[in-house]
């Protein structure tokens, strides 16, 4: 495969979106032991807020992205011919993008 | 990129020793693609609990069924060895704790701290 796969920036990713998830989850965490959410109108209410849904949406953008480098990564080191790479790297990126529209529709629902 | 010849493979895990270094790194990428294995179940909960009052009712539901339980339990555990190791592998790349022995050392913390998580997990879960 040619040198279109790129080095520094599927890493620069990987980190970047390493570091959001992280903070969202300490956040997230904090969130739960603050204010446990025992039912649907406490959820909604928290959701609702445009910092919130913003930021769990990012989250879950930052969580594609995270994934899709590093299963790319095991796909590439651990499978070799080319024809099934290409099929393996195109079914995870059309995974990806269908779970992307699934938090999208989850998202819209409750804001 | 063409297809040479067949390199020697060894694969036997019980005669392999690798250093703690090692036993962390491929534990953080056997980490990452179990929870991303996961992750379709963490969405499929997200999206019923945004649908409606009774579809919230059932994703809690499903959250007390002892088979999910020990999934989550799992799942918190590989999320905790994967952050973990997760941030010493950032801080190798401020150029913090590259030596091999800072490296050793922070590998077993991760060993250690992924155990206390898991302890938790269980704790918070069952308990």
């Amino acid at each position: 495969m040619s040198g279109g796969l790129g080095g520094f920036r599927p890493w620069f990713l990987q980190r970047v979106s390493a570091v959001y998830l992280l903070a969202y989850l300490i956040f997230f965490l904090a969130q739960l032991l603050i204010c446990p959410i025992a039912d649907y109108a406490r959820w909604k209410a928290w959701l609702s807020a445009p910092v919130i849904w913003m930021a769990t949406g990012l989250f879950f953008l930052a969580l594609f992205m995270h994934m899709w480098v590093g299963l790319r990564d095991v796909i590439l080191d651990y499978v070799h011919p080319v024809a099934l790479r290409v099929v393996l790297l195109t079914g995870l990126g059309a995974v990806l993008a269908a779970l992307t529209l699934w938090v999208f529709r989850a998202l819209v629902a409750v804001v | 990129m063409g297809q040479t010849k067949k390199r020697p493979v060894f694969l036997n895990l019980l005669q392999i020793r690798l250093p703690v270094t090692g036993v962390v790194s491929i534990l953080h990428r056997v980490s990452g693609v179990v929870l991303a294995l996961c992750v379709p179940l963490l969405i499929y909960l997200f999206d019923l609990s945004t649908r409606s009052p009774a579809a919230f009712a059932r994703a809690l539901e499903l959250l007390g069924h002892p088979l999910i339980k020990l999934l989550a339990t799992l799942a918190l555990w590989m999320l905790g060895y994967h952050a973990l190791n997760g941030v010493r592998v950032l801080l190798i790349d401020i150029d913090v704790g590259v030596q091999k022995l800072a490296a050793r050392r922070s590998a077993w913390m991760v060993h250690i701290g992924a155990a206390l998580i898991l302890l938790l997990a269980i704790a918070v879960i069952w308990l």
